[in-house]
């Protein structure tokens, strides 16, 4: 299983993508499916880093990716804060300019183009599991 | 990241290169607010060559537009938007708060 840790550092989220896109390419994966899991991956890696860490340079993020047949599965860990996505309340969309709430659509967008999205806590580690199914044709 | 600022007489364009995340959209930020504190309030963003933008770059974008739009005093006008982007833009409900253009001279003939 192609593994990697980063620093918990957002100058760290173009080198995540690159790894994880790579794994995702070699897999079969292309067009909008790599961007849909490029948006995933850097989503759920910012909110570890604000939230989880808050801003604490010292922290990890360990990065797993398994490619099978038909789908990628992205395992994150970190070892921050428990994050509940359920506190996130979900944007509206459809609010005039003024009334634009700018917070809350990372989590959103996640969660809308990732087909699974699971959280799971235990003491000191937190653990972020991303699926990606490939579009019908591949 | 890249950010070029052209400056014309009735607009300026911000043509970003590259990727927006987290780590570089507080440089995109500070780049429009300083045309903003200049008095330049008619922005095109010409994202012809935009990779990637994650919801910290979109939150540059809609607070960029609240700014503008502010006293009726100026607009900003979305550029050569990849499909990508596009797509990104519309699960944030964000098509309905721009004008979007094909192309940069289109947007500047705008204004």
């Amino acid at each position: 299983m192609p593994s990697q840790i980063f620093p918990g550092v957002f100058d760290s989220l173009p080198h995540i993508a690159s790894f994880v896109l790579a794994i995702a390419q070699e897999a079969g994966f292309d067009g909008f499916d790599l961007y849909q899991i490029e948006t995933g991956v850097d989503e759920a890696c910012s909110n570890i880093i604000e939230h989880a860490y808050c801003g604490d340079c010292s922290g990890l993020i360990e990065i797993d990716c398994t490619a099978s047949d038909d789908k990628l599965v992205i395992t994150i860990r970190d070892h921050g804060m428990p994050f509940d996505p359920n506190s996130i309340r979900k944007p509206n969309l459809t609010s005039k300019l003024k009334d634009r709430c700018e917070h809350g659509l990372g989590i959103y967008m996640m969660q809308q183009w990732m087909d699974e999205v699971e959280y799971q806590f235990f003491p000191g580690t937190n653990i972020l599991t991303l699926v990606k199914y490939k579009s019908k044709g591949k | 990241m890249e950010i070029r600022i052209t400056n014309y007489k009735r607009c300026d364009v911000v043509k970003i290169t590259g990727r927006v995340d987290s780590s570089t959209a507080p440089v995109l930020e500070q780049n429009i607010k300083n045309l903003m504190e200049a008095g330049h309030y008619h922005i095109i963003l010409d994202l012809s060559e935009l990779d990637f933008i994650s919801s910290a770059g979109l939150r540059v974008l809609i607070s960029t537009q609240k700014n503008c739009r502010r006293y009726n005093r100026g607009e900003v006008i979305l550029a050569a938007v990849p499909l990508n982007i596009l797509k990104a833009l519309d699960l944030a409900g964000f098509t309905s708060l721009f004008h979007i253009k094909e192309d940069v001279v289109t947007a500047v003939a705008n204004f």
